[in-house]
């Protein structure tokens, strides 16, 4: 249910918007604005019922829906859309200029960045006091443009790829679908003919990448992830692993997605984890030592130990 | 009730928007249906109404029409409230519509799409964004996510640029501390957020990341009550504070043939040992760190050289059994 303010921020958009295309279709409007047309006529009828009572009475917007196709002959002082407030137009600045960031061509960008400030004047002030600072290597940059450049001409790619919790390269047939840049590292997502399901790899774990002369074919079934639900999606079989950390180790809870965090006092923490594969687990016991004790699983706690031991012998 | 409320706030827009006068709060409730008769309900009614128009941003304008007038009225400038002209060429459109989407966050996902909306209805028709809104992207498109719950109160500290108080819980401590904070800018930094600004409590500028606030975030003054000083760079604060140091040591290991396959990637040399064994030869930076990250590879890493790093695995690797 939208807020009575959400919908007047709507309509005021609405209104030009129609008024700037002459005429326009209640799907291609409903579309644009994201509602259903149900949800669009709605809105619509509320604009053209608003009366004001005086000095005369009148109904200053007048439109019609007539046939499926929205037109509006009098939207009299709404004709224009309103000014970006502070927040639309930071968001907006914040999002461009991190876009001009990221490795590609970013001309266009440039230009809509100097044409969203000038016309945000004021409102758009508070951006600068948002930054965002990507630091891809030249290496990611140079992949990236490789992976563009084989989406533009519709070939697969061979990906040579490190896999950290198994610390082994594999080597995997990749169609490309998109690049993105999600929690400070970039990604190419794509079908993996390999896995035979939609995958993520991060550039950064790229070791080696060749464009194939094999046209680049994406199944129908294949979904593009909903990245920004989190990177990580904890599934039904994965293994729980409960940590307790000391003080010194609370950075871990920062970097992995836990599905539990309690303060435990003294600034200990308890996190429990799901993961498919404890292997990175045992390496991250083992970096921590005494700043952090496996609970659960005890199997997983008998192998860190017996690590130690093993790596221990070795030393003496 | 709320299509009546929409019904009435949107009376007002258009009222005040046509009038070149003042109008007195009475002189609206005249002209705009739905407020009730009874004065002091309509007055609280009224002062809803009109901050949730400012809310918006709708630019409403206070003021006397003459010397006389003993009650101020209220007024919308059209030069204040319209969005300037802005035409936009296809690629630009394109991308308006990535850029519209990189926010996930709550409070600034739905700023970024009220934005794209306004630039819609005011861009010109038959523009691509019209009908490829999803089309594909050749480019990488960013992503920003803000799980932290400090987010949303810093942004707007640092937008209305007011002080926060906030507990703070540094890795290593056992207990958080408070801290109050002038904000100069909240700064994402590979994915993680932090604030940077004047901390008055150590009375020096200070950067904090935003996992690690473990309180809410409190407004400790009023709006525009902080100074960001001229030259500050929010960014540079960020990289300083924890820029990696040089890697200007070298270790030497002995890994286990098929293994490491992380550090041998960053080898400088790589030579083979005793069977199963070669001895690599890596550049560090800092032997706690390196120590650390070593201890976990367990036995498939030795460490030969240099001693302080072999002697910080080997506690390391004690304090797993301890």
């Amino acid at each position: 249910m939208v807020t009575s303010s959400e919908r007047l921020r709507r309509l005021l958009a609405l209104v030009p918007y129609v008024v700037r295309r002459k005429s326009v279709s209640l799907s291609e409007a409903a579309a644009a604005f994201g509602m259903t047309e149900r949800e669009l006529i709605d809105d619509l009828n509320l604009a053209w019922c608003v009366e004001l009572k005086a000095p005369e009475p009148y109904c200053p917007i007048d439109l019609s829906y007539e046939g499926g196709e929205i037109t509006i002959s009098q939207a009299e002082s709404i004709a224009r859309p309103l000014r970006l407030a502070a927040d639309e137009a930071s968001a907006l600045l914040v999002a461009l200029r991190m876009l001009a960031e990221v490795p590609g061509d970013s001309s266009a960008v440039a230009r809509l960045i100097a044409k969203i400030e000038a016309a945000a004047g004021a409102s758009g002030a508070a951006s600068s006091q948002v930054a965002t600072i990507q630091s891809d290597s030249p290496n990611v940059r140079d992949l990236a443009a490789k992976i563009t450049a084989a989406r533009t001409a519709g070939k697969r790619i061979h990906l040579r790829y490190y896999v950290p919790s198994r610390d082994e390269a594999t080597e995997r047939d990749v169609d490309p679908m998109r690049l993105l840049a999600v929690e400070g590292h970039a990604y190419v997502e794509g079908w993996c003919r390999r896995a035979e399901g939609v995958r993520l790899f991060r550039l950064d774990r790229v070791l080696d990448l060749q464009v194939l002369d094999v046209p680049l074919e994406v199944p129908d079934e294949a979904e593009a992830r909903d990245v920004d639900a989190g990177l990580f999606q904890a599934s039904e079989s994965d293994e729980r692993v409960e940590l307790e950390l000391a003080p010194a180790a609370r950075w871990v809870v920062e970097d992995w997605p836990c599905e539990s965090v309690t303060e435990l006092g003294e600034g200990r923490l308890r996190a429990v984890l799901r993961t498919p594969d404890t292997r990175w687990v045992r390496g991250l016991a083992l970096r921590l030592g005494e700043d952090a004790r496996v609970v659960a699983p005890a199997r997983l706690a008998d192998e860190v130990r017996a690590a130690a031991v093993e790596a221990l012998a070795a030393y003496t | 009730m709320s299509k009546r409320r929409t019904e009435r706030l949107l009376s007002i827009v258009v009222l005040l928007l046509s009038t070149r006068r003042y109008l007195t709060a009475e002189e609206i409730r005249a002209a705009v249906l739905g407020y009730p008769d009874e004065h002091e309900a309509f007055k609280r009614m009224f002062e809803r109404d009109k901050e949730e128009l400012r809310d918006l941003g709708i630019p409403l304008e206070t003021g006397l029409n003459n010397a006389f007038d003993e009650e101020p009225g209220y007024r919308i400038k059209k030069q204040d409230y319209e969005l300037p002209e802005i035409r936009l060429e296809a690629d630009e459109a394109a991308a308006l519509g990535i850029a519209s989407r990189v926010w996930q966050s709550a409070a600034l996902a739905g700023a970024a799409a009220g934005a794209l909306l306004k630039l819609k209805a005011a861009a010109v028709p038959g523009l691509p964004q019209d009908e490829d809104d999803d089309k594909q992207h050749p480019g990488i498109e960013p992503r920003l996510t803000t799980q932290e719950p400090a987010f949303g109160p810093l942004w707007e500290a640092v937008r209305d640029r007011r002080p926060v108080t906030f507990l703070h819980h540094a890795p290593g401590r056992t207990d958080p501390t408070k801290r109050e904070l002038e904000p100069w800018g909240v700064v994402n930094r590979r994915g993680r957020w932090y604030v940077a600004g004047y901390d008055r409590t150590r009375d020096a500028p200070r950067v904090f990341r935003l996992s690690r606030i473990t309180s809410p975030v409190k407004m400790a003054g009023p709006a525009g009550s902080v100074t960001v000083p001229p030259g500050a760079d929010v960014r540079e604060l960020v990289k300083d504070w924890d820029r990696s140091p040089a890697r200007d040591q070298t270790a030497v290991l002995k890994v286990r043939a098929g293994a490491g396959f992380r550090l041998r990637r960053w080898a400088a040399e790589i030579a083979p040992d005793e069977t199963g064994w070669d001895r690599v030869t890596v550049s560090f930076a800092d032997v706690p760190w390196y120590a650390d990250y070593l201890a976990s590879f367990g036995p498939d890493v030795i460490v030969l050289e240099p001693p302080d790093l072999r002697e910080a695995v080997i506690r390391r690797l004690k304090g797993v059994l301890a």
